[in-house]
């Protein structure tokens, strides 16, 4: 929640590169002709990726000039979504789901873990500034609970072991690989298969 | 059971390929254009009869919802928007099809546009699905170098195009209203109805909106006939559903399987029963954390489709099954469900932003057994406060949890919470003190 608390220090200037602007301009093209506020989404995500996660309010700006459209209403959409980062955070930053259906399967305790290993407190940067942490809201992974999110990947079926091993190995600067941690297929059932056996061994 | 040839989604695992031509030998694209020329009348029929409805979690019937497209297109044009914005907790239906069977999603949106006579699509993925999303627009390219659409898709002479729209972490955005809202460019709070989206929607034009599900299965219904769908089920509850169980049992999945399937079956065959054995039940949500709870002794019966829930006043919702098990502290996981809707809110009225915070406090407190007993029945109150004095269902959705609680539960919440706050014994203290002042020592009484 505090990230959607605006940061301080705030850059004076902000502009896409060349090759944002080209990305901004195909975005815009999505939308019919003069519904260009419609890109704001996607516009707020490009800047996001360009500055290090997160978002000034001098790329709002910029954007409400590149999409002639009043600076508030940028200001709305960055502040309405949870996803747009409005402080700087970690460059690696760890997303725990602690929503019920992951709670129930010991999300709580990957929470422990981040304290313990990256920060005590929620959305603190670590000392290096690599590392940031949050709990947030469910990411639609339920059947892989527990899970983190970590940048864009997905990181499933994890308990505390896995958690601080995928931890130590980040803070090699290396990147885990994502998906499931107990070795099983995507979202089908471990072990014996219940459903769709022949195309399995065919 | 429902045998194999008869699931529509043939790789919901992933063992043949999500790419355009593995996808063909699964039989997706094939006879497209026949289908579709077919025309208009003829598919909404066949989707009517084979009484198809929405997966996303109202259960309305998709081809009545089709019907509502103006027949001709008038000064405004017509879009087609796909609900991706899977959010629900205890639901992950839709990732495994935008990552596994996104041709038999885009396919499903050629048919589903050219019948609400619709040029452009948009589909609305949520935000987190980034690599989902990266999926589907990589199936999308294909599609498009193949001329399955573009430009006079598939041969049958209807220019369409798809585009995705990325969503930000907003759960209210999958309530159709407020994802035309987001599409726009605006913060994602919903719109009143009427006017409903199929005449005034996306940019004030008529908008038909489908859950990705709904969509990726009309192809396999119009392939192999309406009779086939509607064989499935029961009456009015026909065909598969994909049900995602999670929680507290031995092997979570996503398994697609019949609508009316028992939910005992359902749990014990395919998720490997409950953690420590079916005696160990508590309670389950049927349809994903909208819908109020089952306790053990429905559930023993339950049967999984829309109208046998509703008797027992739950819903299949998204088919979002989470078990609890005597292990958890049921209050406590009804609390954290009140959180999600307290942060999900969208602050637009009234009762359910500060109601959803109040449903969340009270339930903490329960939690703790630090509430007093009127309390209880106070809460209860809240949720009749809320339900139905919202713009949106999500007033219903953020309440109804708490109802099934207590519904279900209230002997225990009532035994944690049993204190009666009224300070009776000292004459001393006056009787209308507030009580939360005599804690913190800040209240002098001078008698």
């Amino acid at each position: 929640m505090s990230l959607k608390k605006i940061s301080k220090d705030q850059p004076e200037k902000f502009e896409f590169n060349d090759r944002n602007i080209e990305l901004a301009k195909k975005m815009i093209k999505n939308y019919p002709e003069g519904k260009q506020q419609s890109a704001v989404m996607s516009l707020l995500y490009i800047a996001q990726r360009q500055n290090n996660n997160w978002i000034p309010l001098a790329a709002m700006k910029y954007i409400a000039k590149f999409l002639s459209m009043p600076y508030i209403k940028v200001y709305e959409v960055a502040t309405f979504y949870s996803m747009y980062n409005l402080t700087p955070v970690g460059k690696f930053f760890y997303q725990v789901c602690t929503t019920t259906p992951c709670m129930l399967r010991g999300a709580y305790k990957l929470v422990d873990v981040c304290k313990k290993k990256i920060s005590n407190k929620e959305n603190e940067i670590s000392s290096d500034g690599n590392f940031s942490w949050m709990e947030v809201e469910c990411l639609g992974a339920c059947i892989n609970a527990p899970m983190i999110q970590i940048n864009d990947e997905y990181y499933e079926d994890l308990d505390e072991k896995k958690l601080e091993n995928i931890i130590e190995q980040t803070m090699k600067g290396k990147t885990p690989k994502p998906g499931s941690y107990r070795g099983r297929v995507n979202s089908e059932p471990e072990n014996n298969r219940t459903t769709l056996v022949g195309i399995k061994n065919a | 059971m429902l045998e194999d040839k008869d699931r529509i989604f043939q790789n919901l695992y992933n063992d043949l390929g999500e790419d355009v031509e593995s996808s063909r030998k699964r039989g997706d694209w094939k006879n497209t254009n026949e289908i579709i020329l077919k025309g208009r009348d003829w598919i909404i029929n066949e989707i009517k009869s084979s009484e198809l409805r929405g997966r996303g979690g109202a259960g309305f019937p998709t081809g009545l919802k089709w019907s509502f497209a103006p027949k001709e297109v008038g000064s405004r044009p017509h879009y087609l928007v796909i609900n991706a914005d899977e959010s629900e907790p205890g639901t992950c239906k839709d990732r495994d099809i935008l990552r596994f069977e996104p041709h038999k999603l885009i396919e499903g949106c050629l048919i589903a546009a050219y019948t609400v006579n619709a040029h452009v699509c948009y589909i609305y993925i949520r935000g987190e699905y980034y690599n989902e999303g990266q999926k589907l627009q990589k199936a999308i390219d294909e599609a498009y170098s193949q001329k399955l659409i573009g430009k006079n898709a598939s041969n049958t002479g209807w220019d369409f195009d798809i585009y995705i729209h990325y969503g930000a972490g907003a759960y209210i955005c999958g309530e159709e209203t407020a994802l035309l809202e987001s599409l726009e460019g605006k913060k994602g709070q919903p719109r009143l109805k009427p006017p409903f989206p199929a005449l005034i929607g996306l940019y004030g034009c008529p908008t038909i909106i489908n859950n990705v599900e709904t969509i990726a299965v009309v192809p396999t219904i119009l392939k192999r006939g309406a009779k086939w769908f509607s064989s499935l089920g029961k009456p009015k509850n026909t065909g598969t559903k994909i049900f995602c169980i999670s929680g507290n049992v031995n092997r979570p999945c996503n398994v697609e399987e019949e609508m009316g399937i028992p939910l005992k079956e359902l749990i014990e065959k395919h998720a490997g029963g409950v953690i420590g054995g079916w005696e160990n039940l508590k309670a389950i949500i049927p349809g994903g954390s909208s819908m109020p709870m089952l306790p053990k002794e429905v559930c023993e019966t339950i049967k999984m489709d829309f109208d046998s829930l509703v008797e027992q006043k739950s819903g299949l919702g998204t088919a979002g099954i989470v078990v609890i098990n005597k292990d958890q502290d049921i209050i406590q996981c009804m609390a954290r469900i009140a959180r999600f809707y307290k942060h999900e809110s969208c602050g637009q009225c009234t009762p359910c932003r500060e109601g959803s915070g109040w449903m969340w406090r009270m339930l903490e407190r329960m939690a703790k057994g630090e509430a007093s007993r009127e309390e209880v029945d106070m809460l209860m109150d809240v949720t009749k406060q809320i339900e139905g004095h919202t713009i949106c269902a999500f007033g219903e959705g953020s309440s109804w949890p708490v109802q099934g609680l207590l519904r279900h539960f209230k002997k225990e919440i009532v035994k944690r919470n049993n204190f009666n706050p009224l300070v009776t014994k000292d004459n001393k203290i006056p009787y209308l003190v507030d009580q939360h002042l005599l804690e913190n020592d800040n209240a002098e009484i001078k008698s």
